[in-house]
């Protein structure tokens, strides 16, 4: 997967002839504004919408810290990305979805509007959802470029207005390349299905592994990373059998692993939306697309996958095991008393080590080999990564760096002016 | 060495459930007794250095429709294994409404209790959710380290006021204070006290009534020749109080105190068919 553009303070400069308001104030605009004559952004959201919208922004706050906010004439777009670049999620609002929608003319460069904004502050505005469906009824979305402040405007009940003034940069566009025809798997499902999975992992869990066996089992199965000791860790797995699905299009057995806690996010979104949930896949490194989508609404989380061959190899086993539980009335292979046996000789030793059991499996490769194997990954991916990948770099960035290396040919060509920069972007701010 | 466990019923996983969550929140990690017709978690920290004691006991049968064991060996038809009651929790937590939860004694990467939960599903197969707990077996030979406790030499038993509210009251005074002040006579009598520089605070409990201990020998003499007006006392952390206050999720059908002066206090909790027994040193 690739980016283009990066999230960085704008390199134009001033348009002499507008006065800036906020010149010399560091945090508000750092770039330069609408020329007053252009027409400028406004959209409004009535009735049951104020929520949806509200609920985007929730799940996008799950992703990262900054909204990237574009008005498009497809529609309005919302968009976010982690820090770390291996998550990424846009919600596009068609214009149907709006009481009102104007997306704005582009400005004396040619360039339409875009910009971001803090999401603490735009979520802030959203943030209790029980209140926004009892008292708002309306709530406008425009761009005051006089003031260089993105208005957010909330309609109360008994004639109370809500009037937010919101400072922005501008951006570069913040499109991930991504495309869901080249992924070799999908499987479609009610959120409804989803959300009931993933409850039988902890709140805190980061990555969960997600498995198509033989005969179209999906498994769910938290991630357990090479550094944690296995004996110290509960391992749960999830089996949904594949009429659970509305879908399940996988032409042979895979695992991913990917990030919960933002797969959290689109779910909790999807599960009040009663849309059904695609997901779209492709081997182990490959980043997932999961995708909701509606005549008004249409959304895409991309997410890296870990490419870790030990990762699939603890799966196989542990997938292996998977099928030997569903019917398994057979005491055989639960069997300690060899280990028990070791354990007992060793009784008069108060030093020794217990003697290799046979019923235990090899212990995890040594710290040395674990690094061949990662390097050799990053290796590999070098040639299609730009970014150049730094060999050695902690397991942690093994998400990271391969989502940078996956390259996907845009199915869709987004008609903007904007240079096409093929330039896999650092991110400017310094943030990895 | 073999276990194998089988839940059918709703209200006796519910039962379970909290009986485990009672357990967590009382150790960190414990040892997990099982023999053919009880489950014992226990925790032996050592009092004399100021830890807890723990012995919870259950009856298999009342909770279980399936419980086949086999022990170590013929002779000692008994496994000892140490465990976190939280994963136990965690697995149990959203198995409330399950078809059927099996507990089985594995052997994956390293020994397991496995938790194999199957849940209803619209589909024309049920979920399955299997969780491994890791265990560590603990070998014949330490196995004398968890005897059940004695009842000590204790000065005055007593019975305990509603834990609901003994509940609030001590979770109001762990704010002010970090120990605690538990004393009580034969007259059924119990107070509850803190003393900081700025406040003291104490909560009278009346007519306890105390538990009539069958004497046993010349022990429990002393508690009869006893003036029923003195006061024996302990001073307890309050945390290891509220702990265990906290843990109760019901009521329970008898619940008393024995207190060694200035050494112990000693908790007999009856659930219907789950005895637990808590022991909290006196600090120092």
């Amino acid at each position: 997967m690739g980016w283009r553009g990066a999230a960085g303070p704008c390199s134009r400069p001033h348009t002499p002839r507008l006065h800036c308001a906020a010149a010399g104030k560091k945090t508000a605009c750092t770039g330069r504004h609408e020329a007053s004559g252009c027409a400028a952004m406004k959209c409004v959201v009535v009735g049951g919408n104020v929520k949806v919208l509200g609920k985007a922004v929730h799940a996008l706050s799950r992703i990262g810290d900054e909204l990237y906010l574009e008005p498009t004439e497809n529609g309005l777009s919302l968009r976010a990305v982690n820090s770390s670049r291996s998550a990424y999620a846009c919600f596009l609002f068609a214009p149907l979805f709006f009481q009102l929608y104007e997306a704005g003319g582009p400005d004396a460069h040619g360039e339409l509007f875009r910009c971001k904004i803090l999401m603490k502050t735009f979520l802030a505005i959203f943030r209790s959802l029980p209140s926004l469906e009892k008292t708002v009824s309306k709530c406008l979305i425009s761009l005051n470029p006089r003031a260089s402040r993105l208005v957010v405007q909330l309609h109360c009940k008994y004639g109370v207005t809500k009037t937010h003034n919101l400072s922005f940069q501008e951006c570069e566009l913040l499109q991930a390349i991504f495309d869901k025809q080249l992924c070799t798997s999908t499987l479609c499902a009610s959120a409804r299905v989803l959300v009931d999975a993933v409850v039988h992992f902890p709140v805190t869990l980061a990555e969960v592994t997600l498995g198509v066996g033989p005969s179209g089992k999906v498994s769910l199965r938290n991630y357990v990373d090479e550094e944690t000791e296995p004996s110290k860790t509960m391992v749960t797995e999830l089996c949904l059998s594949e009429d659970e699905f509305q879908d399940v299009r996988v032409p042979q057995e895979t695992q991913i692993t990917f990030c919960l806690k933002e797969f959290r996010g689109l779910l909790s979104f999807a599960e009040s939306s009663n849309l059904p949930l695609s997901i779209h896949f492709d081997t182990p490194g490959r980043p997932a697309v999961f995708s909701l989508e509606d005549p008004l609404l249409e959304v895409h989380l991309v997410l890296a996958t870990l490419a870790d061959s030990s990762a699939s190899s603890q799966a196989q086993t542990a997938n292996g095991a998977c099928h030997k539980r569903v019917p398994d009335e057979d005491f055989a292979a639960d069997d300690l008393e060899s280990y028990m046996i070791a354990m007992e000789t060793t009784t008069g030793d108060e030093g020794a080590e217990p003697p290799p059991s046979p019923t235990f499996p090899m212990r995890c490769p040594s710290p040395a080999t674990a690094l061949e194997a990662e390097r050799s990954t990053l290796d590999s991916d070098k040639d299609e990564d730009e970014d150049g990948a730094v060999p050695g770099t902690p397991p942690q960035k093994k998400f990271r760096s391969l989502f940078f290396g996956s390259v996907l040919i845009q199915a869709q060509a987004r008609a903007h002016p904007t240079p096409s920069q093929e330039v896999l972007a650092e991110d400017s701010e310094g943030e990895c | 060495m073999r276990f194998r466990a089988k839940i059918l019923d709703v209200a006796c996983l519910n039962h379970f459930t909290r009986v485990i969550n009672t357990i967590a929140k009382l150790a960190k990690t414990c040892t997990l007794r099982l023999t053919p017709d009880k489950l014992y978690f226990i925790l032996t920290d050592k009092v004399a250095n100021g830890g807890v004691s723990m012995w919870c006991e259950l009856s298999q049968g009342n909770f279980f429709d399936e419980f086949q064991m086999e022990g170590v060996a013929a002779e000692h038809n008994e496994i000892y294994l140490e465990l976190t009651p939280e994963n136990l929790s965690r697995a149990l937590k959203t198995a409330q409404n399950a078809k059927t939860v099996k507990i089985k004694l594995t052997n994956k990467h390293c020994p397991c209790l496995t938790v194999a939960v199957e849940l209803p599903s619209l589909a024309s197969s049920s979920r399955i959710v299997t969780h491994d707990i890791p265990v560590a077996v603990i070998p014949r030979r330490l196995w004398n380290d968890f005897k059940e406790p004695s009842v000590p030499d204790f000065d005055v038993s007593i019975y305990l006021p509603v834990l609901k509210t003994m509940k609030s009251v001590v979770e109001r005074m762990k704010n002010l204070s970090n120990s605690i002040v538990i004393e009580a006579n034969l007259n059924g009598e119990m107070n509850l006290k803190i003393e900081t520089d700025l406040v003291s605070v104490t909560t009278h409990f009346k007519d306890l009534g105390n538990p009539p201990w069958v004497s046993d020998g010349d022990s429990q003499n002393s508690t009869q020749d006893r003036d029923p007006e003195t006061m024996a006392e302990a001073r307890v952390d309050i945390k290891k109080l509220q702990q265990l206050l906290a843990g109760q999720q019901v009521n329970p059908t008898k619940a008393l105190c024995n207190i060694v002066s200035k050494r112990i206090v000693h908790f007999i909790l009856l659930h219907e068919d789950v005895y637990l027994q808590y022991f909290i040193p006196a600090l120092a």
